[in-house]
């Protein structure tokens, strides 16, 4: 798969599951198992995307004090309730300041 | 008194619109970090128009991974805007060709607009100035921030390779932080989708590990009793 190829099977498919929800019928909301999948795969997705985009180069784990520290920042900034714009420029000011510093 | 509610409607699709909208200068510069062409960042924000489906899409081609498990993955991400649309048709009432360029509208931000709106009227008029202003803002700031990176000799220096992370981070928190049984189920399968993927990244091209952790999960979900 080339990279274009990705490109556009994501866009087309997102665009996809956007009209098929709109277009479903209202009773396929009412099934349980269609709540219940819907509240629990995006967390697990997150969370997974989370730690490999942090802790991971490729296949090998590893620790990026300065990727870290910024992902830390952006805790502290959504603890504040900080807008989500401030929270990504926060994230990646600390990153920025630390590699800076050499760290 | 409608028109009120239909003012306060367009100020918070301004507000959100254009907040988040300017966020595209992230994904612009994530992806051309990443190793995507400034005209794939592009064509993702203007075809996909999905922050987290992007953004992970982009984290595969920067691990060098599998390109098919990303695309998944991505794909996987985008589900949620399927229920989104579940939950909006009858409130929009979009129908027939409409419906066309509505469902392009239904992410994250405008279903949280459209929702908080008293009334169907208001409603409809907050998913529009959401949609409208956030697709204007986060195409225009995506392709700004990808030409921007892409005479940017290493973009790492300004932490741009944490800007992914935080995005999901952010998307993910409201879902974590209220109390009661479910937010403490909700974190367990935070905690262990990201244990799984963590696990799994040694033995696995890049895109796989998530895709192992969102099974997983749906596994032991299926398996114990509601």
């Amino acid at each position: 798969m080339t990279v274009w190829q990705a490109v556009l099977a994501v866009s087309l498919g997102c665009y996809a599951l956007k009209l098929a929800g709109l277009s479903a019928p209202r009773r396929v909301l009412d099934h349980p198992g269609v709540q219940r999948f819907a509240a629990l795969v995006p967390v697990a997705l997150l969370a997974a995307l989370i730690a490999v985009q942090t802790f991971a180069e490729g296949r090998a784990l590893g620790l990026d004090w300065p990727r870290t520290a910024g992902l830390g920042a952006a805790v502290v900034a959504l603890l504040l309730r900080a807008p989500f714009l401030v929270v990504l420029v926060a994230a990646a000011a600390v990153t920025a300041a630390l590699r800076y510093a050499g760290l | 008194m409608e028109t009120t509610t239909r003012s306060s409607a367009v100020r918070d699709g301004l507000g959100v619109g254009i907040a988040v909208g300017l966020s595209g200068v992230a994904f612009g510069a994530a992806a051309v970090t990443a190793g995507l062409s400034v005209a794939q960042a592009c064509v993702l924000s203007l075809l996909a128009f999905t922050g987290a489906s992007q953004f992970a899409l982009a984290g595969v081609v920067a691990g060098g991974g599998s390109l098919a498990a990303g695309a998944a993955g991505a794909l996987l991400l985008g589900v949620r805007n399927g229920l989104y649309g579940l939950r909006l048709s009858g409130l929009l009432g979009a129908r027939g060709w409409r419906r066309l360029p509505v469902a392009h509208g239904v992410i994250d931000e405008t279903t949280a607009v459209t929702l908080a709106q008293p009334d169907a009227e208001s409603a409809r008029t907050g998913f529009l100035v959401t949609f409208v202003s956030l697709y204007l803002t986060w195409n225009a700031t995506t392709l700004l921030g990808a030409l921007g990176t892409s005479r940017v000799a290493d973009p790492a220096v300004f932490g741009l390779d944490v800007v992914g992370p935080a995005t999901f981070l952010a998307i993910l928190w409201p879902r974590l932080t209220g109390s009661g049984p479910e937010t403490r189920t909700l974190r367990t399968i935070a905690a262990g989708g990201a244990a799984v993927a963590l696990a799994a990244t040694p033995f696995t091209p890049a895109g796989v590990p998530v895709l192992l952790a969102a099974a997983a999960v749906l596994a032991v979900v299926l398996r114990s009793p509601r």
